[in-house]
């Protein structure tokens, strides 16, 4: 199948003599070098400049609070069971009196890990999510000098109640249609994962 | 020999010294802007504006490694061989003329280090000894890829001395000197070398890129296929000093190809607007630097522009090929040379 006309047919003619002086070739070629000499360079020069991401760039995840500034994660492991990479570990923990203003519903996440290391970025997690709780955000996950340190707990992840995440640009018209039908894909999701684990 | 010329000597030696050093370490610089300008790159901009300050860095960089010497190799040898690399490197530019004589006082003073009568034949005995630089720093390391890499090296170098030696003999034929301060002198105004030699300039060349180890003759580097050829063994600045040799010889055979068959100090008419000597002299250098100036950048962009031989092409290239054409020009010189002559006998 023919994917482009740029394609060209081996041939090994004998080359003529002004071919095979090679000269004209390499004065070609230089002059092809020479006017790359004056081209404006593609580089972006990294810590000055910063290329801009996409709106719905998928980077470092958050944990998000509710307006109240409750923790809305209900630790209920379908972020785990959705993750391929299975880089989420969490453990439940019920709610005591008193706790209402930190946690939304009865039970939450004690402790909720990610590796950073093991995570492919792929959002899966975000889409499992019944609660709304767990997103993907324009922000790089760092580098970092020991594998320990780049499992993610809730210390990191969960966002500061002064200081909230926008997820606004994330948010298009196709997001919301899609996650107005929302607890479909996820149940889906469940469903074939519960029946692949049967067979 | 006063002492008056003893100062003057050592003075000028000096500035030779340390305006090839100076060169060569901006050569560096050079390179890799030029590299990266070339592909559409920036190259290093860190260190200093513009990164001008990189050669620094770098130098910095080479004093400070972990110097290792192999325990297998030959310790003194593998000590002398950068060594001799160095010192050939900068032997090279004892001969070249860099400007006519400055007149101070009444007193002659010519831009040069010494001009031997035979500066052609001394040219060609120092780099000869170039190659044992990199022989022998092959040899001693006692490593295969050093050795095949050294090998390689000097194998190249001899072949296209051939080749070069044949197309300086055309040049001394219409020169009549061995001379490259007389060389200089004969090409005043445009009167230059490459109008009467011109396929002997370009074998010139070639072989001078050959015997600089430069692109696309880098065999003995060969980095994709040796390791890194006769320096593998090398590490800290006796790496730094054969990787500086060869922009030292890059310098130094930009002056040589100027000074042979580009005019030297010599520009075409300049001597219609100045008329002063030491201006001239001075204006000279200026020419002269200018010409070196472009012929190293003419080196990187060869460099840039053209892919490796094989090492069965590098060879016909230099035995069938360069040296057939320089016979070739030696003879056509001659009868060029005896044409009035050969009309009469006709």
């Amino acid at each position: 199948m023919q994917l482009t006309n740029r394609s060209k047919v081996v041939s090994k003619k004998e080359m003529t003599f002004m071919e095979s002086l090679y000269l004209p070739a390499i004065a070609s070629g230089m002059m092809i070098t020479l006017k790359h000499l004056f081209k404006k360079p593609a580089t972006i020069k990294y810590p000055e400049q910063i290329r801009p991401f996409s709106g719905i760039y998928r980077g470092q995840h958050v944990l998000k609070r509710d307006e109240k500034g409750a923790e809305r994660c209900t630790a209920c492991g379908l972020c785990a069971i959705a993750c391929p990479a299975e880089a989420i570990t969490m453990t439940a923990a019920e709610r005591v009196k008193g706790e209402e203003h930190l946690y939304r519903e009865e039970k939450y996440a004690a402790t909720y890990e990610i590796n950073m290391l093991r995570c492919i970025f792929c959002g899966d997690c975000e889409e499992a999510c019944p609660k709304e709780a767990i997103f993907l955000t324009d922000r790089k996950v760092d580098s970092l000098y020991t594998r320990k340190e780049l499992v993610f707990g809730k210390d990191i992840l969960v966002e500061s109640i002064n200081n909230p995440i926008d997820l606004s640009k994330r948010q298009t018209e196709g997001v919301k249609e899609f996650k107005h039908h929302k607890e479909f894909a996820h149940n889906q999701l469940f469903a074939d994962k519960a029946k692949a684990i049967k067979h | 020999m006063t002492l008056s010329f003893f100062i003057y000597k050592l003075i000028i030696v000096l500035i030779v010294f340390v305006m090839t050093l100076v060169v060569a370490m901006y050569s560096t610089y050079g390179e890799r802007k030029i590299a990266a300008f070339l592909q559409d790159r920036v190259g290093p901009d860190r260190a200093g504006p513009f990164g001008i300050l990189q050669p620094l860095a770098d130098g910095v960089k080479m004093f400070m490694k972990e110097e290792m010497i192999p325990s297998v190799s030959n310790k003194v040898l593998f000590i002398i061989g950068p060594g001799i690399s160095m010192m050939t490197a900068f032997l090279t530019g004892v001969i070249i003329p860099w400007g006519k004589s400055l007149n101070i006082d009444g007193v002659e003073y010519p831009l040069q280090i010494t001009d031997l009568n035979i500066s052609i034949l001394y040219l060609f005995g120092v780099l000869s000894i170039g190659v044992y630089g990199i022989m022998i720093g092959g040899w001693a390391s006692n490593n295969k890829f050093s050795l095949l890499g050294a090998v390689r090296a000097s194998s190249q170098m001899i072949s296209y001395e051939v080749a070069m030696g044949l197309s300086v003999i055309a040049l001394i034929m219409t020169t009549g000197t061995l001379s490259l301060g007389e060389i200089a002198a004969q090409q005043e105004g445009w009167h230059w070398n490459v109008v009467f030699q011109p396929l002997g300039c370009l074998i010139f060349i070639i072989c001078a890129f050959a015997e600089t180890n430069r692109a696309p003759f880098d065999l003995p580097e060969c980095e994709t296929e040796l390791v890194g050829g006769y320096h593998t063994e090398y590490s800290s600045m006796k790496l730094g000093f054969f990787l500086f040799a060869e922009y030292i010889n890059m310098f130094v055979s930009s002056a040589i190809i100027s000074t042979f068959y580009f005019g030297g100090y010599n520009m075409p008419f300049i001597g219609r607007f100045v008329h002063d000597q030491n201006t001239l002299a001075i204006l000279g250098f200026v020419f002269l630097f200018a010409k070196i100036i472009f012929g190293i950048f003419f080196f990187m962009w060869v460099r840039w522009t053209l892919p490796r031989f094989r090492y069965d092409q590098l060879m016909n290239l230099g035995w069938k090929t360069l040296i057939p054409l320089s016979i070739l020009n030696l003879v056509l010189t001659g009868l060029w040379m005896m044409k009035d002559e050969l009309m009469k006998m006709f």
